[in-house]
């Protein structure tokens, strides 16, 4: 008997799980391990301070999704022993493994900014990051009377990094709908140096925040949080004072990967980019967000890296090289509000550029334009993500590498 | 865009930054920083050195790991490349800019 360990049970791993179940013959042990009992469709948070979706919307319990073939145990990880090939779990148990696969992901750590935690935490600092972060955000928005919100990005790397983006535009949208956007303020603090960082999404986009009254606040590094003041500071001596702070706060890796002693300083782990093998050892391959390679910190990228990753594992328990490589592949969807969104599709060699998605010249999705037909996109997404995504069936016309076709790439030639 | 710096015919993109690390040198940094208002002193080169270090083994860059790199901290990187001081050093550097993904 053979063993293969999966840590972690959101997108990443769930839907590796599933791949490998597929694949392993009955000589493998599939052991999946994480503590939560409810798989969260994290796509989901961004919509629930608006009151669209509500928490029994967007959870299932993690089990539903597990392979039956795997094991799961629902315990959590104090550490991988990665010279002996072994992980301990809280309850003491230790799992040998021949091959693991970290999919741990990555989540908000507000204490690691000063001041951000306190009595204002979830009182006048929210995040949306977490299900309970959106919750309660929820109810601060229903009753409030407007003031100034500020939509702040701690730093980079972030999970989604148009999140934030898409809570800006969607809250404009909330307020007018609610007859209040004379009374709200909306800006957008960010530590790069604007909204829209890539020429061609900037010189097609750039025109919604000013539509849309978004006053964006660029270059903005936070030092400290103010919570009684209700102010933020930045490394420049630069201000900005808030009613409501909706905050995307540092995100971190999994605490166990600092105890195996393999992380970086924010416990991401180095992987090889194309790969997906962790420069930790060679049994060692990582997956989703846990990665520190280059590519955004989203599902889809998890979701085209799971293809990737199932063929070099097992070319990597067949004593092959790994020949399959990841090319940076991500696709998403941006919410503008009032029924419309975006849809981007990019990898590490192109910027979002426009043209039509899947279908080469037919679509039936714009990129890089807003559009009614791609809101339906994202809305549908969420039946596609429980049913065909996370359970590693193939989604037709989108393919884990980037299709160059049906796309302006000269709008990159300048 | 093709252009000559100190002599040396580079390309950059249309925001001033290098498009490749390997036409970099020194004089280049020095007319680039002078550009950005900076003149280069001692204590700017091992933070310019660090940055291709990490941009050569292909890791995405913050505030945070130049703080943590052990050759400043984020004020002294602040003091040394005022006014943006990731986007300021990686110009100088002959890395890209640092961004997000639109």
């Amino acid at each position: 008997m053979k063993d293969i360990v999966i840590l972690g049970a959101g997108t990443a791993g769930t839907l590796m799980s599933n791949h490998l179940a597929q694949k392993l013959n009955e000589e493998w042990r599939i052991t999946v391990v994480d503590q939560r009992k409810v798989h969260h469709y994290q796509p989901g948070y961004l919509f629930v301070p608006f009151g669209v979706y509500n928490e029994e919307d967007i959870i299932k319990p993690i089990e539903k999704f597990i392979p039956e073939r795997a094991v799961l145990y629902q315990e959590s990880i104090v550490k991988v022993d990665a010279d002996n090939d072994r992980v301990h779990l809280e309850d003491g148990s230790v799992l040998p493994y021949d091959v693991l696969v970290v999919a741990t992901g990555t989540d908000i750590a507000p204490e690691e900014i000063d001041g951000m935690l306190g009595p204002h935490w979830h009182q006048s600092v929210f995040d949306f990051y977490s299900l309970e972060g959106a919750v309660k955000l929820h109810e601060k928005l229903k009753n409030w009377e407007g003031g100034h919100l500020a939509v702040h990005i701690a730093e980079m790397p972030i999970k989604c990094p148009v999140a934030p983006l898409e809570f800006a535009f969607l809250a404009d949208a909330y307020f007018e709908e609610r007859g209040m956007r004379d009374k709200v303020k909306i800006s957008f603090i960010t530590p790069m140096d604007g909204a829209f960082t890539k020429p061609v999404a900037s010189a097609h986009l750039g025109h919604l925040l000013e539509e849309k009254n978004i006053e964006v606040v660029p270059n903005f590094n936070i030092m400290s949080l103010d919570g009684e003041a209700k102010k933020i500071l930045d490394y420049e001596g630069k201000e900005v004072s808030y009613d409501l702070l909706v905050t995307v706060p540092t995100n971190k890796g999994a605490e166990f990967v600092e105890r195996s002693g393999f992380g970086d300083e924010l416990n991401f782990i180095p992987t090889d980019k194309a790969t997906l093998q962790s420069k930790v050892k060679e049994n060692i391959f990582v997956i989703g967000d846990a990665t520190n390679i280059p590519a955004s910190k989203a599902g889809s990228v998890a979701h085209f890296e799971g293809e990737i990753l199932l063929e070099n594992v097992l070319r990597f328990i067949n004593g092959k090289t790994l020949s399959s490589r990841f090319d940076g592949h991500a696709n998403c969807f941006v919410e503008t509000g009032h029924g419309k969104a975006l849809l981007i599709d990019f990898n590490y060699t192109h910027q979002p550029v426009s043209g039509t998605f899947p279908i080469p010249g037919i679509g039936p999705l714009n990129l890089l334009k807003e559009s009614r037909m791609n809101h339906m996109g994202k809305m549908a997404f969420k039946w596609i993500y429980w049913n065909m995504l996370i359970t590693g069936k193939h989604i037709p016309f989108v393919s884990a590498k980037m299709n160059e076709a049906g796309k302006n790439l000269e709008e990159t030639i300048v | 865009m093709e252009t000559t710096i100190a002599g040396q015919n580079i390309n950059l993109n249309p925001e001033g930054y290098l498009l490749d690390l390997n036409q970099w040198n020194p004089e280049i940094a020095e007319h680039i920083a002078q550009e950005e208002g900076i003149e280069l002193g001692e204590e700017h080169w091992p933070v310019l050195k660090f940055l291709q270090e990490q941009h050569r083994q292909e890791v995405a860059l913050s505030i945070r790991k130049v703080g943590k790199s052990g050759i400043v901290n984020i004020k002294e990187f602040y003091a040394l490349f005022p006014g943006g001081p990731l986007k300021k050093a990686s110009r100088i550097a002959g890395i890209p800019k640092p961004a997000s993904c639109i």
